[in-house]
């Protein structure tokens, strides 16, 4: 495959960045679009230009690092993260755009790289559990429900990758901070924290600049790992929950 | 939001309601008309009731623009570099949402102006008889036009507002997803279709 690929390049945080044009040759179909990437990097360090900057780690869809813009697209066309996209899912001589993850919350370190610490400072905000650890519990100490068990589990699916905020046209994080509510809240032992946890990671959420949510529902339509829309109704349930409970002392 | 806004949602339904009544001829109109002004006597004095109504339908709206106004602002705040590459995003009735509310504003403006106080109205205005009023406003191209954009704006909008303020309270879960999305749009549906039937039954002749 031969393909045109417009890409997001940006010096730092402080310079303006532009889309720069480069030709790809002998894509193979089966290749992830990252090593799409891996390939034109190869092709500018030989040319002695510098490469372009991407996040990537474990390129197996788990780890939540791989976070691109493509043809307007979080993660592309396919809904998976952007290490499990496959070149198959474009076509010799297309053109494709890639640029980064876009809000004030999560700023660009250079080319396709950004900042996403404002989701570690929403998790440090109540995305924890203060039961003491040390040796595994009794599996049967403290019985969850299987609805409540698989509702967990569902929103512990998250990866953290942004691209929730990413596809939001608000850039609004409601989708990660109900993941990661939920995922706890519904949970015995999550329990000791359940009001603080709402409020406060609401209140982090707040502070770091992300925009407010008017349930267009883009965020679970990018989510790669399927985290359903009606979780963000059930954190606003969780907060006004927290609210009302906290109003009555 | 949603608060203000399932107000007036409550208020658009008895309108409607009220609207239709057209259809069983001026007298029994004009007589609807009549008693809003003298609702809840002889407890309370001449069009209280109707004025209490009034306060609190002011009071949902510039809350519900104020939100709006705030919650715009902190979105075009969270995202300053648009994408280069653009595509359309979310239904219709999602995506109008900001210009179907303003919109909406000015139809209201223009709404009192033409059938509450006359100022705007084209035939010889006469209060305490709406059924003759209405036909006067809608014997007008104008009169229609704005009127049956301004009620298409209405179904749009509380398609995605009526369902959107279930999942702001935290009403809504996936069991209740398609009871939810049905009921805004049987909502957006009656709504629109209740406020149509009025200008075209006169266009028609029906009313006249």
């Amino acid at each position: 495959m031969r393909l045109t690929l417009r890409v997001w390049r940006q010096r730092n945080a402080d310079t303006p960045g532009a889309m720069s044009t480069y030709d790809v040759d002998g894509i193979s179909a089966d290749m992830s679009f990252l090593e799409m990437l891996d390939t034109l990097n190869e092709d500018l360090i030989l040319r002695g230009e510098d490469p372009v900057a991407f996040d990537h780690d474990c390129r197996e869809g788990i780890c939540g690092a791989c976070s691109l813009v493509i043809n307007g697209d979080a993660h592309g066309p396919e809904r998976t993260t952007t290490c499990q996209l496959h070149m198959r899912s474009f076509h010799d001589g297309d053109t494709i755009d890639v640029e980064p993850w876009r809000a004030s919350a999560f700023p660009v370190v250079k080319d396709l790289v950004v900042d996403r610490s404002a989701f570690d400072r929403v998790i440090q905000a109540g995305g924890y559990i203060t039961a003491p650890t040390g040796a595994a519990p009794e599996a049967h100490a403290s019985p969850v429900p299987k609805a409540d068990a698989d509702s967990a589990f569902e929103h512990a699916e998250c990866i953290g990758c942004g691209a929730c905020v990413a596809a939001c046209p608000n850039g609004s994080a409601m989708l990660f901070t109900s993941a990661k509510v939920n995922h706890l809240n519904v949970l015995p032992q999550g329990s000791p924290e359940r009001e603080t946890r709402v409020l406060d990671m609401v209140a982090q959420m707040d502070a770091e600049g992300f925009g407010g949510c008017t349930l267009t529902g883009e965020c679970a339509t990018a989510c790669p790992k399927g985290i359903p829309l009606p979780s963000i109704s059930a954190m606003n349930k969780e907060w006004l929950r927290a609210r009302r409970k906290a109003a009555r002392g | 939001m949603a608060v203000s806004g399932l107000l007036m949602l409550g208020y658009l339904v008895a309108h409607v309601a009220g609207n239709l009544k057209v259809f069983f001829g001026p007298e029994e109109f004009n007589a609807y008309g009549h008693w809003l002004r003298v609702m809840g006597a002889p407890v309370l004095h001449h069009a209280w009731a109707l004025w209490l109504v009034r306060i609190v339908l002011l009071a949902a709206v510039v809350a519900h623009a104020v939100c709006a106004y705030q919650l715009s602002r902190r979105d075009v705040r969270a995202r300053p570099t648009a994408y280069v590459h653009r595509r359309r995003r979310a239904s219709y009735a999602t995506r109008t949402m900001r210009w179907g509310g303003i919109i909406l504003a000015l139809f209201i403006v223009w709404h009192i102006l033409d059938l509450t106080t006359g100022t705007v109205h084209p035939g010889g205005f006469e209060e305490g008889k709406p059924y003759q009023n209405v036909v006067d406003t809608f014997s007008t191209w104008y009169g229609n036009v704005i009127y049956i954009v301004a009620m298409l704006a209405v179904g749009l909008h509380v398609r995605h507002g009526f369902w959107s303020a279930a999942q702001t309270l935290g009403v809504g879960n996936a069991r209740r997803e398609r009871l939810l999305r049905a009921a805004a749009n049987t909502l957006a549906l009656v709504l629109t279709a209740g406020f149509v039937s009025v200008p075209v039954a006169v266009m028609t002749g029906v009313v006249s």
